[in-house]
């Protein structure tokens, strides 16, 4: 009786705390610090929660936002046909009411233009990977390519909150808080979701923080920001007079006070408080320690380029990526940005190829080393595609390639994805898809699937509605799956 | 109890929040009601877990079946015309209980595909509706408030009618009410809900001395008549109004709306009437002969995103405003979400998307591109536009806070002169037109009958200010009482339909609605009723008892305490530390940020770079914080603020070590103890006094001697652990000019002690 009592009780001022800070990054660290093990991930716990839905195949995602539309034709999408049609008019059959951008709409004619870039095949899979990504090329049997991505946005804005929201318009929460949301934070130190930032040379598009909103979730659920740099988190350096020491007496003092407000008052809040100030202290030591690249020894250094001891840079923040991964972070988005090549590809898209290419494939193969590459999921691509026709004139020696929605290729690996795979297939024009085509719901209903999770079954009730991920629609690709 | 019984425990109810979110689950004891009602029981249940299939939504029902509908659900079944799904007094003869009960899973209703399910409770209570009748009622909502008579209590706790109300439902759920707060507390409360600032020292003595029985309604009507009790209350509104100083989208170009919100600020200090207020911002440019102050309110619609993004489609980015504005309307002025009937006809509520572009008739008037061009050749302000120039603001937009002579422009409403025929978008899509539609509203709310209302905005606000429209009066007082309260008698303060929660305190609700409307809409009379309650005095204090019995203390036995939000949290730190600048209004300015965030996102287009400011415009309210909507102030949204994306009447209120990471680090916190510090110790009075100043100023009450105790032991302490590297560091904190302290020594442990008082979970909390 005493027993069913606390248990009701227990189990009131759970749901009052809960209700509040919803799952995740705060109520996961009072969690553990109530039953040490709450969200150890051990299988019977998972189990017992009803969420995951199903054993998961990945347990953590990195996902390296390629931001502006990296060209699928000068990439991964070898296409022949237009280097002996260049020139030559896109066919009105194929373009089949196609909607133009407002870039090329008044265009009046659509030259088609091949790679500049020579294309080979690699690998057992045979997948075609131009020369401008020799690090990719090599570990082309680790990678899953999906070739029959397709979207329905045309312009960057509303493409990468589709690709990262699921809804083109609207505050939605980005892919990243929808897991911390249903999955919580395997490291009590750190929040489930960050977000590392950095730019390329190309011509750029800018992110917006609603790519890494929390939506109508709780702010728990919000992307963290972090780089490299001196404050890897914002705020979290103590300012220069006050030491770990002097903070540690400070919040000593503090949480005396606190207490005192607590007998008072009565109101669990202040408990809650008390830990949030504890949590933010460990943050002030476990997160400098985990940022400073530096110490990385010079295997690591050469895996992932030089430039990955540069604070900010592509290279700097996959290494970065992957000690957060490997800390337990439950989702790591970077975006990088200059994939935006309306004109000069040729001078544009091999910078841009450089900035990424060594370090995205360091990324699989360290992960791989540490044995951590079977459950992380590494997601590599952009909004939309590019038009297999010129924008502008085509010149001799240089070419420009407007926005296209209806086909382009991403890459996963890891995770449950079927290594060394091309999924899907676009005609010879490299503009329609012709076999297995996969839209941005069902990205998302896949991502979610491998993770554990059952994309109708993620939901989250606000102002009347029950809203996901996939919003209604989606389906689980299993050609993709290990 | 072992481990693993209680860690079942807590896993249950996780999954019962991660997946239900929704805080209807009774406990499994729960009594069934005597009489069951179906607005109270029913729908609620019909409406989450039925009525998506069986509901308003044509499109998507299944077998023919609504059961929204009285008419329909007790009809017999067309496919099976013996049967019924309703027989009023026979849940063994009616389909609606014998499918919910089955265990049948080809037969059971909703099927397992759907994930939805009912729980035991719930058909019980079906099964005893059924039995009393199965009688429908009229969503709540969508009744016209009833004149209702305030419940006598014999108590003689009430101070008005709000009291009454309260206290009767406290009585029916055996709770008590709390005392009186502290003089102290009352005082920093009431200060801070109404001004958004603190009491000074001085006003808490006064406040203390002063023993006569109107004391507090004093102090009530002095905070009332404060120039800052108009930026209190803008902020709310500028959430809803999604008000930025950028246009959104990826360039994310400059703005210039700020004097439409310097007119907000005015309205409220000036106490615009409710009526007036929302008939000035939706047709302000439609009444006879407007003047430049209507046509300025009229920006409350052009507040909405714009894009700047080279190469997008027009008609697309057009629509797609005409979109907000008509989705703002819904939630704003009626708390239902009209969004959902973009795409298709309402799957919960009487909108059918027919109705929604009758709707988006009215905003689809407006003289407008959807694109002007991009962020080279784009303004500030996109027309339709009006000047704003010197004279104007010398002669009839004093309000304005302008600092040059430099014209600025602001974007208002116009329509074109040539009428945009609306059509019907299929799925939502800006170039699938289907059949044409005219003006109207969605007549289950209220008939929009042309006779009576004007076809355009004019005519819509009328419409909103009519007799019978039951919803514009209970939303807005609802939202005022949610930002007193911490939460509105209707929980869901943005959704009144269906799917929102019912009100705690129907009858309150209805009393302050009729009492709001027949004292002419009056805000200012409707605060001072909130504020005044009984229920509002309370202590904050809690205890065991009432927390097992109303965990989220639904029915006020105390005062809910509540951290400050975002811009009053900025606001307390300036102002206790005396650097508030208390200058209303004017363009926004850029205060201490982090290096670099609007550099990393940038398009490397337009705002590139965050220049911050420097002198006076460091130490100005939080709420003229420049807001670059691409990049939002990040300690805002670590405080819950609002990103400003779209129309938001209700902000989250979390608890983050985020959080505790801005108020130990923040250089505004810290230059705020510092010149603190400085200001209490030119006094050269005792640190015993200094602490008491200190924390007086800080957590607006007399300390304890205990806490006198702590803070003077850690002074102490820390004067001999500071090094002089450390010391001259902590003295230079923040831009503002020193004052002169002969011991540096003393001044640096004080700064700490400062510090750990801005950190106390009392000092930013309403207690």
């Amino acid at each position: 009786m005493a027993n069913e009592f606390f248990e009701r009780h227990l189990n009131i001022n759970r749901r009052h705390f809960l209700g509040k800070l919803g799952l995740g990054f705060g109520s996961a660290a009072l969690g553990s610090l109530l039953i040490p093990d709450l969200f150890s991930g051990k299988e019977e716990d998972i189990a017992s929660l009803g969420i995951p839905h199903f054993a998961p195949k990945a347990k953590r995602i990195i996902y390296l936002f390629q931001n502006g539309a990296p060209s699928q034709l000068e990439s991964f999408d070898y296409k022949p046909t237009l280097i002996k049609m260049a020139g030559q008019d896109l066919p009105a059959s194929i373009r089949n009411g196609q909607r133009l951008t407002g870039m090329t709409s008044g265009q009046a004619k659509f030259p088609l233009v091949g790679s500049h870039f020579s294309f080979q095949q690699y690998g057992k899979s045979g997948a075609w990977v131009s020369e401008i990504f020799p690090n990719i090329a090599k570990i082309a049997d680790e990678l899953c390519f999906i070739k029959s991505m397709h979207t329905e946005a045309i312009n960057h804005d509303p493409a990468l909150t589709f690709m990262q929201t699921g809804a083109q318009q609207g505050n939605r929460p980005s892919m990243g808080a929808w897991l911390s949301y249903g999955l919580g934070s395997d490291n009590k130190n750190l929040p489930a979701f960050c977000v590392l930032l950095s730019r390329g040379k190309g011509n750029g598009q800018g992110v917006y923080s609603k790519l890494w909103t929390n939506g109508f979730l709780d702010s728990i659920h919000q992307g963290v920001q972090f780089s490299s740099s001196e404050e890897p988190v914002l705020y979290l350096n103590n300012p220069s007079g006050i030491d770990k020491d002097d903070r540690r007496r400070i919040l000593d003092n503090l949480s005396q006070l606190n207490s005192m407000a607590y007998e008072e008052f009565g109101d669990p809040e202040i408990q809650t408080k008390i830990q949030q100030y504890e949590l933010a202290y460990r943050m002030q030591s476990s997160v400098p320690e985990l940022t400073d690249l530096t110490k990385e020894p010079d295997s690591i250094v050469k895996l992932y380029g030089a430039e990955c001891l540069v604070p900010g840079t592509y290279a700097a923040n996959c290494l970065l990526a992957r000690k957060l991964s490997e800390s337990g972070v439950r989702f790591v988005q970077l975006y990088h940005q200059g994939w935006d090549q309306h004109g000069n590809m040729v001078g544009e898209m091999p910078m841009q190829a450089k900035d990424v290419d060594r370090a995205s494939a360091a990324l699989v193969l360290d992960l791989k080393q540490r044995g951590l590459l079977d459950e992380t999921l590494v997601i590599w691509g952009g909004e939309f595609g590019r038009t297999n026709y010129c924008q502008g004139d085509l010149s001799k020696d240089n070419y420009g390639r407007d926005h296209h929605p209806r086909a382009y290729t991403i890459w996963m690996a890891g995770g449950g994805v079927k290594p060394g795979t091309v999924y899907g297939e676009t005609d010879e024009f490299g503009y329609n898809i012709i076999k297995d085509p996969v839209h941005v719901n069902d990205f998302h209903a896949t991502v979610l699937h491998l993770m554990g999770l059952n994309h109708e079954k993620l939901q989250y009730k606000h102002l009347g509605r029950r809203y996901r991920l996939t919003d209604i629609a989606g389906k689980v690709i299993p050609g993709i799956l290990a | 109890m072992n481990l693993i019984k209680i860690k079942k425990t807590l896993l249950i109810s996780l999954s019962v929040v991660a997946l239900a979110s929704c805080s209807r689950q009774p406990a499994n004891n729960e009594q069934l009601p005597k009489e069951v009602s179906y607005n109270f029981h029913i729908r609620p249940i019909l409406s989450d877990r039925c009525f998506k299939c069986h509901g308003p939504d044509a499109n998507q029902r299944k077998a023919d079946l609504r059961l929204d509908e009285e008419a329909a659900a007790f009809a017999g079944l067309k496919k099976n015309p013996g049967a019924h799904v309703l027989v009023a007094g026979k849940p063994d003869q009616s389909e609606l209980f014998l499918r919910i009960a089955t265990t049948d899973t080809a037969e059971v209703m909703p099927p397992p595909s759907s994930n939805l399910s009912l729980t035991a409770f719930e058909i019980k209570l079906i099964k005893k509706w059924i039995e009393q009748g199965a009688k429908y009622q009229k969503h709540w909502a969508l009744i016209p408030p009833q004149q209702v008579t305030v419940p006598n209590s014999v108590s003689d706790w009430p101070k008005n009618e709000i009291d009454h109300f309260i206290m009767a439902k406290l009585n029916e759920k055996g709770l008590e009410p709390s005392e009186e707060a502290e003089k102290e507390r009352l005082l920093k409360r009431v200060s801070l809900d109404l001004t958004g600032l603190p009491p000074s020292i001085q006003q808490q003595e006064e406040f203390l001395a002063d023993q006569s029985s109107a004391a507090y309604e004093k102090v009530v009507d002095q905070l009332l008549s404060s120039k800052h009790y108009g930026e209190k209350m803008a902020v709310q509104w500028l959430d809803l109004a999604r008000y930025a100083d950028t246009h959104g989208y990826q360039d994310d170009g400059l703005r210039t709306m700020w004097p439409w919100r310097d007119w907000v600020i005015h309205a409220f200090n000036s106490n615009y009437s409710y009526d007036k207020f929302l008939t000035w911002q939706l047709a302000g440019d439609m009444l006879p002969n407007p003047t430049k102050e209507m046509l300025l309110a009229t920006g409350f619609n052009r507040n909405h995103k714009i894009t700047q993004e080279g190469g997008v489609i027009d008609e697309e980015y057009r629509i797609e405003y005409v979109t907000d504005r008509t989705n703002t309307f819904g939630k704003a002025f009626l708390a239902l979400t009209f969004e959902c009937a973009h795409c298709h006809d309402h799957k919960y509520d009487p909108i059918s998307q027919k109705d929604y572009y009758r709707t988006f008739a009215f905003f689809n008037q407006v003289a407008e591109k959807g694109y002007q061009g991009d962020i080279y050749s784009g303004t500030a302000a996109d027309p339709p536009r009006m000047k704003i120039t010197s004279e104007d603001v010398d002669k009839i937009l004093k309000f304005i806070n302008k600092k040059d002579t430099t014209p600025v422009k602001v974007m208002v409403m116009k329509d074109s002169s040539l009428y945009r025929p609306t059509h019907v978008l299929v799925r939502g899509a800006y170039d699938a037109k289907g059949e044409v539609v005219g003006f109207g509203t969605p007549s289950a709310i209220l008939n929009f009958d042309t006779t009576r209302f004007a076809k355009n905005r004019l005519g819509l606000a009328q419409w909103l200010l009519d007799d019978k429209n039951p919803l514009t009066a209970r939303v807005f007082v609802n939202r005022i009482w949610q930002e007193f309260f911490g939460r509105g008698l209707v929980k869901t303060s943005g959704d009144f339909g269906m799917q929102g929660e019912l009100p705690t305190h129907p009858e309150l609700l209805d009393w302050l609605a009729t009492d709001f409307t027949k004292n002419g809409w009056d805000v200012k009379r409707l605060v001072k009723q909130l504020v005044m309650s009984a229920t509002y005095r309370q202590s904050s204090a809690t205890t065991k008892g009432k927390q097992a019995v109303d965990p989220e203390n639904i029915y006020l036995s105390h005062m809910t305490r509540a951290r400050l939000g975002a811009e009053f949290t900025r606001d307390f730190v300036l102002a206790t530390s005396g650097l508030l600048n208390e200058e209303i209004g004017g363009p926004s300015v850029k205060p201490y940020q982090p290096k670099g965030l609007w550099e990393i996102a940038t398009s490397g287009r337009g705002l590139t770079k965050y220049i911050q400011d420097h002198g006076d415009k460091l130490y100005r309210r939080g709420m003229y914080t420049f807001i670059k909507r691409t990049v939002p102030p990040p300690a805002m949204l670590v405080f819950d603020g609002s990103n400003r994306d779209q129309c938001e009447v209700k902000r989250n209120r979390t608890n983050t070590p985020l959080q505790a990471l801005v108020m130990m680090n923040d250089p505004a916190v810290l230059e705020a103890s510092r010149v603190l510090a400085e200001k209490i110790m030119v006094s050269n009075n005792s640190m015993d006094e200094n602490i008491t100043v200190a924390f007086r100023t800080l957590v607006c009450r007399t300390p304890k001697s205990e806490e006198i105790k702590i803070f003077k032991t850690f002074f102490d302490s820390e004067k001999k652990l500071t090094t002089t590297e450390k010391k001259d560091q902590l003295i230079k904190l923040g831009e503002f000019k020193h004052a002169e302290i002969k011991d540096k020594e003393s001044l640096a442990a004080f700064i700490k002690v400062i510090m750990t008082m801005y950190n106390m979970e009392e000092t930013i909390t309403k207690s």
